[in-house]
């Protein structure tokens, strides 16, 4: 078990430490103000139920270790009814057992964040080793149609904000939030200093004002979001996965129907310049660049480190969002480019959408082709800095 | 003038909801409603501090149309959700409403855990012998032998006993009734829901529509005749010999029992890291 005591949270200088990827996330989602944690042990994401396994008794909150990975993201669905800021970590395999439990949380918008750390797939796959195969599983993997949002970091000081940010965006757009690690980034040990806890910001849902008897928990309103009561508190309200009206009852009608799927929708699509983070490294004369996400962003700057001293006019383009996909962004910064290797550790899960975006290689406002190069690892092994160049100075 | 007769189960209707309710004639559902709102109302229960669970199935349906905290969950999951709500606000009184393949088929493994964890939750099973929302297959509890939409040629496989499971998996308060004993029924969710742990309450039901129309068991009437027949209190069925045991059933409270508590012994977990003068709180 991954045993770096945490320090006391006090608004003193915090002092730099040694630490994993999974640790951040747990202490992370302490200082996001988790306060019920279910879980199933599953490698690679183990260390984080172990410490909140550890922490959460000592403040007060809820540890419990369920029978399964069904249970678990049902738990903590029932306990953020209940009030709760809750969460689960997984990888695949329980991540797939998840998605009924997810697109629940979705469909009746109850606030709860899912780590999970990738590792090699399909089936039982590659426990220890990393991968990134569950992009698509994290935007369509429950059933029905409705958008998700999924974080990404790519180091293990980025695991702690982006948690705390799976949090706040949970808690401020009502949904489930998808927090994807892999098995490196959750493993391997950085040295940070973790921002002071005063600095953070953090966000609660926001809970009704009115009286019980006016309450409507799915009212649309400019903002998509309706705020939400906690069971217990007075107001006696109804949530179901059926498809409901603005009081959370059954229907069958379609107008009703259709408000609460756009509503759905546009709770989403309508924040994204809210939702999407990127880092744009060395793009600002770039004429070729790497398009990479998490753990394979690391080896993607360290090649523009390398094409650099070369000369090469190479940056790198990392989604921290990496749903709602950042379409504008990439647009912007990657449309222009000769060449665009995409790095990834799947069979093309990122560079399709980015072909997507981009509209194939023709780029008709330089009446000229683009090249976009795929980069796949899929044997459990990570894509090094030097595959990259390598790769760089063989399709120029 | 005429006063409108105010009856105990308005005030626990959702007034707000579209009537009528999605049961059939003749169903048990609305019987095991009407029981499980007059066990709250002698009970003095608060609304507010309420919550009634359930995951999919005829059964299931019945939180949308009371006015506690009401959860209409996923197919099986009833009890996950219930052990979310209850561990995070121990204080709550939480019921699950399920049905038999809701709670032991698809839900089988969150039952027995729950049980196994003695975590203080209600679960009411109105057990119909068949999956009804779906039309009409056979369940986990579905006789040996009966038909059901998926067993045109009579059900082969063995059927669970819900008691002896939960007992099995070591809830510690095991009873069962039929939707005939109504007055029973309430005295039995009545003594589960004061009941410190995890209990169980098997109410036979009856599905005269499907599974009832499918096995020439008669009228709804008939059906309930035939609860009052077959089913007999635990002392009397004991007294059976094995040959007349296969033609009837026991009812009754099997299990009846104190044990720590799950929510109260993390209570006990937590205060062990609270300094002394928190502890009074």
């Amino acid at each position: 078990m991954a045993k770096n005591k945490i320090k006391e949270t006090s608004s003193k200088k915090q002092e730099m430490v040694l630490m994993q990827g999974n640790e951040a996330i747990a202490l992370g989602a302490l200082a996001a103000g988790v306060d019920f944690f279910a879980g199933y042990p599953i490698t690679p994401s183990t260390e984080i139920a172990e410490i909140l396994s550890e922490e959460l008794p000592k403040k007060g909150g809820k540890f419990i270790q369920m029978e399964d990975e069904i249970a678990s993201i049902s738990a903590i669905i029932g306990a953020s009814l209940a009030g709760a800021k809750a969460m689960t970590a997984t990888s695949g395999p329980g991540f797939s057992l998840m998605q009924e439990g997810i697109g629940f949380a979705k469909m009746a918008e109850v606030p709860c964040v899912v780590v999970n750390v990738m590792r090699g797939g399909p089936s039982t796959g590659l426990p220890t080793s990393p991968s990134q195969s569950d992009i698509m599983q994290a935007r369509w993997g429950n059933h029905g149609d409705t958008p998700a949002i999924v974080l990404y970091p790519n180091s293990v000081l980025e695991s702690y904000e982006l948690t705390i940010r799976a949090f706040n965006l949970a808690e401020k757009y009502r949904t489930c939030v998808v927090l994807l690690s892999d098995e490196v980034l959750g493993h391997m040990r950085e040295a940070v200093v973790l921002p002071d806890l005063e600095k953070v910001k953090i966000i609660n849902r926001i809970k009704p004002t009115i009286p019980p008897e006016w309450y409507k928990h799915y009212k649309n309103n400019p903002k998509y979001i309706s705020p939400l009561a906690s069971y217990g508190e007075g107001y006696r309200f109804h949530v179901t996965g059926l498809a409901h009206d603005e009081r959370g009852f059954p229907t069958n009608r379609a107008d009703e129907i259709e408000t609460l799927m756009e509503r759905l929708k546009n709770k989403i699509l309508h924040h994204i310049d809210d939702l999407v983070q990127i880092e744009s490294y060395m793009m600002e004369d770039a004429t070729r660049a790497i398009f990479a996400a998490g753990i394979s962003s690391r080896a993607a700057k360290e090649a523009v480190n390398i094409l650099r001293k070369a000369g090469r006019r190479v940056g790198m383009l990392r989604p921290l969002t990496i749903w709602p996909f950042p379409d504008d962004a990439v647009r912007k910064y990657l449309f222009d480019m000769k060449t665009i290797i995409v790095a990834e550790l799947n069979q093309g899960q990122l560079s399709r959408e980015l072909k997507r975006v981009m509209g194939g290689v023709w780029n008709y406002s330089k009446q000229k082709k683009r090249k976009i190069v795929e980069l796949q690892k899929n044997n459990g092994e990570i894509i090094t800095p030097e595959e990259i160049v390598n790769l760089f100075r063989e399709v120029r | 003038m005429a006063q409108i007769p105010q009856k105990v189960i308005h005030k626990y209707l959702r007034h707000e909801k579209k009537f009528p309710h999605v049961w059939c004639p003749g169903c048990s559902n609305g019987i095991v409603l009407g029981t499980v709102i007059r066990a709250i109302e002698d009970l003095k229960y608060e609304r507010d501090n309420i919550a009634m669970v359930s995951g999919i199935g005829c059964s299931s349906r019945m939180p949308v149309y009371v006015d506690f905290n009401t959860l209409h969950s996923l197919h099986g999951r009833a009890i996950a959700y219930a052990t979310g709500i209850k561990m995070y606000k121990p204080h709550m009184k939480v019921m699950v409403i399920t049905g038999d393949g809701d709670s032991t088929a698809i839900g089988g493994n969150h039952f027995i855990h729950a049980a196994r964890r003695n975590i203080d939750i209600t679960v009411i099973v109105i057990n119909n012998y068949i999956y009804g929302m779906t039309g009409g297959q056979f369940s986990p509890t579905t006789p040996t032998g009966d038909k059901a939409t998926t067993s045109p040629y009579g059900n082969i496989d063995s059927t669970f006993d819900i008691c002896k499971l939960a007992i099995g998996a070591g809830a510690t308060f095991v009873a069962r009734t039929t939707a005939y004993h109504a007055i029973e029924a309430k005295k039995y969710i009545e003594k589960a829901f004061e009941h410190k742990g995890f209990s169980v309450v098997d109410i036979i039901s009856a599905c005269p529509v499907i599974y009832g129309r499918l096995n020439k068991k008669g009228t709804p009437a008939q059906m309930m005749i035939d609860m009052r027949d077959n089913s007999l209190p635990i002392a009397q069925y004991e007294k059976l010999s094995e040959e007349e045991k296969k033609f009837k059933y026991p009812r009754g409270i099997f299990v009846q029992e104190n044990k720590p508590e799950y929510t109260e012994k993390y209570a006990e977990l937590v205060k062990m890291f609270q300094k002394p003068e928190e502890q009074g709180k």
